[in-house]
């Protein structure tokens, strides 16, 4: 009797995929909706204001489709997005997609800048702790990654604001351009740097970089730390193994042995550790947007909230949720780059 | 990692190149940090919030106008002379010749009835400033009608005060829109509505060149304009969100005015030889709503003694200085009718008397909504503090702005904090929200702040639906201020304070005047 035949290993990991990643956009969007419509917060009030009388208000109501029951306004939603469709913000009085296009570049400009200062940061210095292990060097790089859970994203940032912004002038202030610079580079992917450096217009490209510099810094300085620490933890693991002790009685070099094969061996952990710390920037940085007037997707996510604005939670949901089934197939990806034994 | 940490480094010098210019604003250009997240269109028929007034009054016009530093002064604006008819119903309004809307085609009486039918029909938010007057979308072509090009007629439905329908007009919703502009915009007939959201049809001294929600706004000068030629080219007004960083920009002359400066950051400032501070009443008027549905709240002699127990000297000096001054009465000063008369100051034995009166000699237990704002978190603290010493224990509810105004506008609340802005220049817009409540119940048509306190006035409420028909303007003055004595004895409001509009802008930036409400903030004026 011949064995049935399996499908092969990709094919399954496919199809656990189309199953796995539409159910997870159905949760969040249920629980999403579900506490949308749970929280005492009048979604009318966003749409009509306090001043409305009574005929406006019940009118509004029914345009926003809210005197159906509760499932019937997610079927309706439903339906919309399947269609894509993401219905129109309150607040803003743009279609959601309209608003997501624009802010979500801003959060991508900072996420990702402040991902390159964390990883850029964090693996030298989680590597030197490593190495240095228990000495005053390992005990300075710990310090500076327990302060960066410890203190407050705020304050640093109005702190930071003060200190290299209004006392140095070392960086340019809030916001991402100044008004001279505005509308100089062509609007191609809402990435200022990327915009402006496809335009060839590297003094707007340099007046960005000064905007984008210090929220960048700081929310870096947040995955620093946990980048660090989590690159300390990953190469402790990987110096005690056999073949570092190997590797040494071979006589190759310390630098060798710490910078090529242990931490190559780390990297496999830690691609994911980082790819998970780049999608909690993406999700948008509310505090630090606030601080530096930065119009990203923490700010529209999290005042479309307070407003019981739907319809951009929603939106805004789907698109966290999108860059996180994203990054965590990217670093499935990265992983059989990194390591051959899953290829 | 290489090339990425190069390229990092590369950029890092790049930002701190001195050769990169500062960043003082462009001379023909004025930059405001402003919070300005309360914008949701800029159509004049849809707009309802301060920071969308202030954008429209710059770029809209009206019929008529009014002297900003004497209100009760009318002024034609795009209208040159107006008549009422002797049935008190039929206005005739003659409109300028030779004006014209920023595409240049020529303002008309036409223009005027599309403006004013396209805000009944649309009936948004502040479409009831018209339709109270009995408007409707079936007889508004008859009602608001050009006679020819310079001559627009109006008839309401009742004979009301004359003035009370002129203030009426100078109301944002009021502005007149390019009718052929808007037209040629329409979609499923919806009046150019989702087209002038973000764009502009006016004839003002300015033109919007842009709104981005939650980024900001931006104004050109048009050339054009049949009025003294706007000084700047542009107005850039930045959505900025956080206070401490408008001063910080304001102190590195990023920023000409800084909106929303609090009082540490006014205090903060003071020592600045390069900033000033420009201030100007605002209609605004904080408060306090008694839910009278609270047992404990509904006796009068309660009522009263929370009165007395308010310091409000205290808190103006310590947490409002600069920003708000005592004022008790529901009409800001600066309208018709306005009443200076502050008979209530902290008094602690008086207070004890009134609530041993009532029976509760020892205080009682209660609470109040609190938005999670300064200053409003700051003075409920205050109040919190000075009632305790009668025995009143005050529990603080703190909540966001729309999850507080939800459960206020249920009647779910015990006491509330809040503001109330005017919706138009007239006394009637606060004596019918803080002293009108012709239905009670929870059902009622009308819900006005009278109505959410559950205070049931069916004889003050005829009083003020008197007051906006006497057609004598010394005699509805001196109504208003019978009203307004009435109700500071016995409604349910603590009224405290009346607001001061702050704009902190640096030395040398001058000639932005600030007006009674937020659509009369110009910025034609400013010079650097």
């Amino acid at each position: 009797m011949t064995r049935p035949r399996r499908w092969p290993r990709r094919v399954r990991s496919l199809a656990g995929l189309a199953v796995s990643v539409p159910l997870t956009f159905l949760g969040l969007l249920v629980v999403t909706f579900v506490i949308g419509r749970v929280v005492p917060i009048d979604p009318v009030l966003a749409a009509v204001g306090d001043r409305a009388p009574a005929e406006v208000y019940d009118r509004v109501r029914v345009e926003l489709g809210l005197d159906r029951p509760l499932h019937e306004q997610f079927r309706r939603y439903a339906v919309q997005v399947l269609h894509g469709d993401f219905g129109r913000s309150i607040l803003t009085a743009n279609p959601v997609l309209v608003d997501i296009r624009r802010v979500f570049p801003a959060t991508l400009e900072l996420a990702t800048v402040a991902t390159l200062i964390g990883v850029l940061g964090g693996v030298p210095l989680g590597v030197a702790a490593a190495v240095s292990r228990g000495r005053w060097s390992d005990q300075v790089i710990r310090v500076i990654g327990l302060a960066g859970y410890s203190v407050p994203v705020f304050w640093l940032g109005l702190v930071g604001l003060l200190l290299f912004y209004a006392r140095l002038g070392w960086v340019a202030g809030p916001g991402r351009l100044d008004v001279g610079f505005e509308d100089l580079a062509p609007a191609v992917t809402g990435v200022i740097l990327v915009d402006a450096a496809l335009a060839g217009e590297w003094e707007v490209f340099a007046n960005a970089f000064r905007h984008v510099i210090l929220p960048a810094a700081i929310l870096g300085y947040f995955s620093l730390a946990y980048i660090s620490r989590m690159t300390r933890s990953f190469m402790l693991a990987e110096l005690r193994q056999e073949y570092v002790t190997t590797a040494r009685v071979k006589g190759l070099s310390e630098r060798r042995v710490v910078w090529r094969h242990a931490l190559g061996n780390a990297l496999v952990p830690l691609v994911t550790v980082i790819a998970l710390s780049y999608a909690n920037l993406l999700e948008g940085s509310v505090l630090t947007e606030t601080v530096f007037a930065w119009p990203g997707l923490g700010q529209y996510i999290t005042s479309s909230l307070l407003s019981a604005d739907m319809n951009a939670v929603l939106g805004g949901t789907i698109v966290v949720g999108a860059v996180f089934i994203g990054l965590n197939l990217l670093s499935d990806l990265l992983y059989r780059l990194v390591d051959p034994r899953t290829r | 990692m290489r090339t990425l940490a190069t390229l990092l480094l590369a950029g890092l010098v790049a930002a701190t190149i001195p050769g990169q210019a500062p960043a003082a604003t462009p001379k023909d250009t004025v930059v405001m940090a402003k919070q300005i997240d309360d914008i949701i269109s800029m159509d004049p028929a849809e707009s309802f919030e301060f920071s969308g007034s202030e954008a429209i009054g710059n770029v809209y016009e009206r019929l008529i106008g009014y002297d900003l530093k004497n209100v009760s002064q009318l002024k034609g604006e795009l209208a040159e002379t107006w008549t009422v008819g002797a049935d008190g119903r039929t206005y005739t309004f003659k409109m300028r010749k030779g004006i014209r809307f920023h595409s240049g085609n020529p303002v008309t009486a036409q223009d005027a009835a599309y403006s004013l039918q396209r805000a009944v029909a649309l009936n948004k938010s502040p479409g009831f400033i018209l339709t109270q007057f009995g408007f409707t979308k079936e007889n508004m072509k008859e009602r608001i009608r050009a006679v020819d090009d310079q001559t627009l007629v109006v008839e309401t439905a009742e004979a009301v005060a004359p003035t009370f329908f002129y203030y009426c007009l100078t109301a944002v919703v009021g502005g007149i829109v390019d009718s052929k502009t808007v037209q040629a915009h329409e979609k499923a007939g919806d009046y150019g509505n989702e087209w002038l959201k973000t764009n502009s049809a006016g004839s003002g001294p300015f033109r919007l060149v842009s709104w981005k929600a939650n980024e900001g706004y931006t104004l050109e000068r048009v050339d054009g304009y049949w009025g003294p030629k706007a000084l700047p080219r542009r107005v850039v007004v930045r959505h900025v969100p956080e206070p401490a960083t408008q001063r910080l920009l304001l102190e590195k002359g990023d920023i000409d005015y800084a909106r929303n400066l609090t009082k540490d950051q006014l205090d903060a400032i003071k020592g600045n030889a390069s900033i000033a501070v420009q201030q100007a009443p605002k209609g605004s008027i904080l408060y306090l709503g008694l839910n009278q549905k609270n047992p404990n709240l509904a006796k009068p002699e309660v009522r009263e003694a929370l009165k007395y127990l308010v310091d409000y000297t205290g808190i103006e000096q310590n947490i409002l200085r600069g920003q708000y001054v005592v004022h008790q009465a529901f009409l800001p000063r600066g309208f018709l009718g306005a009443l200076e008369d502050t008979p209530y100051k902290f008094d602690l034995e008086r207070a004890r008397a009134l609530l041993a009166k009532a029976g509760l000699p020892n205080g009682f237990s209660v609470t109040m909504d609190v938005r999670n704002t300064s200053p409003i978190t700051d003075i409920a603290q205050a109040i919190q503090a000075s009632w305790a010493k009668a025995g009143i224990k005050l529990e603080l509810i703190p909540g966001d702005g729309k999850q507080t105004l939800t459960k206020y506008r249920a009647r779910n609340h015990d006491i509330y904090i809040g503001g109330w802005g005017p919706d138009y220049q007239d006394p009637h817009t606060n004596a019918e929200t803080f002293a009108m409540n012709p239905d009670n119940s929870d059902g009622a048509r009308s819900k006005t702040l009278a109505w959410r306190n559950s205070w049931d006035i069916p004889e003050m409420s005829k009083q003020t639906a008197a007051a906006v028909r006497e057609r004598d303007a010394k005699k509805r003055e001196a109504m208003y201020q019978q009203l307004q004595r009435e109700h500071q004895k016995t409604s349910p409001f603590v009224i405290m304070f009346q607001q001061i509009e702050v704009a902190a802008h640096a030395r040398g930036v001058d000639g932005f005047v600030m007006g009674p409400s937020f659509d009369n903030n110009l910025y034609a004026g400013i010079k650097k």
